[in-house]
């Protein structure tokens, strides 16, 4: 059976769709300074850019397991009043201007705003700062996880944890032992994606942590500032962040395959 | 140390009160939809009855009845369930699969996988501790999932048809398996089969939409079946009616206006009082015209299915049934829709107390 069923014209309309997403970047590879490159991307400015890019990015993927995970479970796994309501604020900062997030975060954690009035009492200042980015990058980010795992989490289906209460094992048990290590790959692929949406993340950084170097200035800042100055600086590090994207979204296309086969063959 | 139950759940229609002794193994047969599942889930914990108790032994598992109402996890029952399908953790190892009970129950690795070997070499499946449930067959899962459960030493085992996913080959393995290891042990098992009841249970209980409809020991309940699934996996014909001093008299049904069946009365049927006619389809012959001369019975029917039925035609019509010889049949040239007459000898037919 080789047979497709697919009408020829949709063939044309399908390389214009890959032409727009490839296009842009080749022009942008093309217009990349090669000798320069290597300085270019090397700058001081540059390396404290990328290097805090990692490690908020990192920080926030963390954050987003710590929530995301049980925020999946308790959608996937248990009907309660209000859960769907529940699911579309989750889901929110998936189509919100990002810009509009960061101003959200402002009025919660800002110094005049609904919790950072008390910590400021307390003596903790969280808006332009490096905690502000990792905080604006989770928000943008959770709903990565949540809809990835939770969809994970609604494949396996819980009949596997229904056998293993009936052996004997506690729900805590159960979460570390069954739930879990089956959805993996599910785990996986959310927090890649959550990675790559906070390394690409811009409005609510700069609305709700600002740009201060090596603060709250991260790579896609950094770029935005120097394509006023020095374009070509601009270009190099388009690139590099593109490379990092497309390491990061290459892992976790790689994993699916993997994800799906355990369960399979198990039932 | 007994088992006992009594639940209802509205949603579901369930209604059941069922004890089982110490070391007794009780059939639950019934159609689809009876609530055959229910009745295990209810007992293993997964799902929540509106109303009544249960207790294993000294633990009571959920009392819903008093003023405070109790409730125990299914992780503390010690009621282990094994499904239709084996349902083995894909992730991990069939040692550590086995391993997952005693694991739990907070035994340590060691420990633990000593159990888990024990009882693979117990089901016939030690060779295969190191593989991954993906790289098992149907029949072999099955048993590790056997394994499984009884490494977790539950009170009570409940089985959920635990050999209708399996194929032809695999199912008499694992119920000579299943015959071994439920000796001396407390255990519930769905099933559709004659085979399994007889095999394995001590006692089997017939349940029709959501409650009880008849038990008893399993050779009595096969031997003399009450209700019209039992007689249906006994392969008998039944008639449900009024016991008179020579037979049974049904009711007048829709269809069918009140027929007498002449038989034979069993010490206990007394007449006046709920009886049912029971005689195996052998024992019916068809004819084309009212046979008369007694004692014997002629019902009037019209043929609904013809079948094989290894040598013979088993010949349907509505709830009876008659083998007759294919070349019977041909002669007869009988086909859904003829109108004919079963005849059955009085002798034939057994009368006994529903």
């Amino acid at each position: 059976m080789n047979y497709s069923g697919i009408p020829r014209w949709i063939y044309g309309l399908a390389v214009v769709g890959g032409l727009f997403v490839l296009l842009p970047l080749a022009a942008m590879v093309l217009k990349v300074d090669w000798t320069q490159f290597i300085p270019l991307v090397t700058s001081e400015s540059s390396l404290t850019a990328l290097g805090l890019s990692l490690k908020t990015s990192a920080a926030s993927t963390a954050l987003c397991l710590i929530l995301g995970i049980p925020l999946a479970i308790v959608l996937a796994r248990r009907p309660f009043r209000g859960q769907r309501f529940l699911r579309a604020f989750v889901l929110l900062p998936l189509v919100l201007p990002p810009v509009v997030g960061g101003i959200a975060l402002l009025y919660t954690f800002g110094r005049q705003g609904l919790l950072g009035k008390d910590l400021e009492l307390a003596g903790i200042q969280i808006a332009f700062s490096t905690t502000a980015v990792v905080l604006a990058q989770t928000f943008v980010a959770l709903p990565f996880l949540v809809v990835s795992l939770e969809g994970a989490l609604r494949t396996a289906g819980n009949r596997y944890e229904a056998v293993a209460a009936t052996l004997g094992a506690r729900p805590t048990t159960i979460l570390r032992r069954v739930t879990l290590p089956m959805v993996l790959p599910g785990v996986a692929s959310g927090a890649v994606l959550s990675f790559a949406r906070s390394l690409g993340e811009f409005g609510a950084t700069l609305t709700f942590a600002g740009s201060l170097q090596g603060v709250t200035r991260t790579l896609p800042l950094e770029i935005y500032l120097q394509r006023e100055t020095d374009p070509d600086a601009a270009v190099a590090l388009s690139l590099v962040l593109v490379a990092v994207a497309v390491i990061v979204v290459g892992l976790s296309y790689r994993r699916p395959r993997h994800a799906t086969t355990p369960v399979e063959a198990a039932v | 140390m007994t088992f006992h139950i009594d639940a209802t759940l509205r949603d579901r229609k369930l209604d059941v009160s069922l004890s089982l002794g110490q070391a007794e193994t009780v059939a639950i047969l019934g159609p689809n939809g009876a609530g055959k599942s229910t009745l295990l889930s209810v007992a293993a914990g997964l799902l929540r009855p509106d109303a009544g108790s249960a207790r294993l032994g000294e633990r009571v598992l959920f009392n819903f009845d008093g003023g405070n109402r109790v409730w125990t996890p299914p992780h503390l029952r010690g009621t282990a369930l094994l499904a239709q399908e084996p349902l083995l953790f894909p992730h991990l190892s069939v040692l550590d699969n086995v391993a997952f009970g005693p694991r739990s129950a907070g035994a340590s690795r060691a420990y633990s996988r000593d159990v888990a070997r024990h009882w693979l070499d117990e089901v016939d499946v030690a060779q295969l501790a190191e593989r991954k449930p993906g790289q098992l067959s149907g029949g072999q899962a099955q048993r590790v999932a056997v394994a499984r459960a009884l490494a977790a030493s539950p009170e009570l085992l409940l089985l959920d048809e635990p050999m209708s996913a399996l194929d032809i080959h695999a199912a008499p393995h694992l119920r000579r398996l299943l015959k071994r290891v439920l000796t001396g042990r407390r255990a519930l098992i769905i099933t559709h089969d004659v085979l399994d009841a007889l095999m394995l249970a001590d006692r089997v209980v017939v349940m029709e939409k959501g409650r009880i409809v008849e038990e008893g020991a399993t050779k009595e309940v096969f031997r003399r079946p009450r209700s019209p699934f039992a007689a249906g996996l006994a392969g008998v014909n039944l008639l449900a009616g009024t016991v008179t001093e020579d037979g049974l008299r049904t009711p007048a049904g829709a269809e069918v206006g009140s027929l007498h069946v002449a038989g034979l009365l069993d010490e206990e049927a007394e007449p006046g009082r709920p009886g049912v006619a029971a005689f195996p389809p052998s024992a019916v012959s068809v004819f084309p015209d009212a046979a008369h001369g007694s004692p014997r019975n002629s019902f009037p029917v019209s043929i609904t299915d013809l079948e094989p039925h290894g040598d013979h035609i088993r010949v349907r019509a509505g709830d009876l049934a008659a083998d007759i010889t294919p070349a019977a049949s041909a002669e007869l040239g009988l086909g859904p829709g003829s109108h004919v007459y079963f005849v059955v000898k009085a002798t034939a037919v057994q009368v006994y107390a529903a």
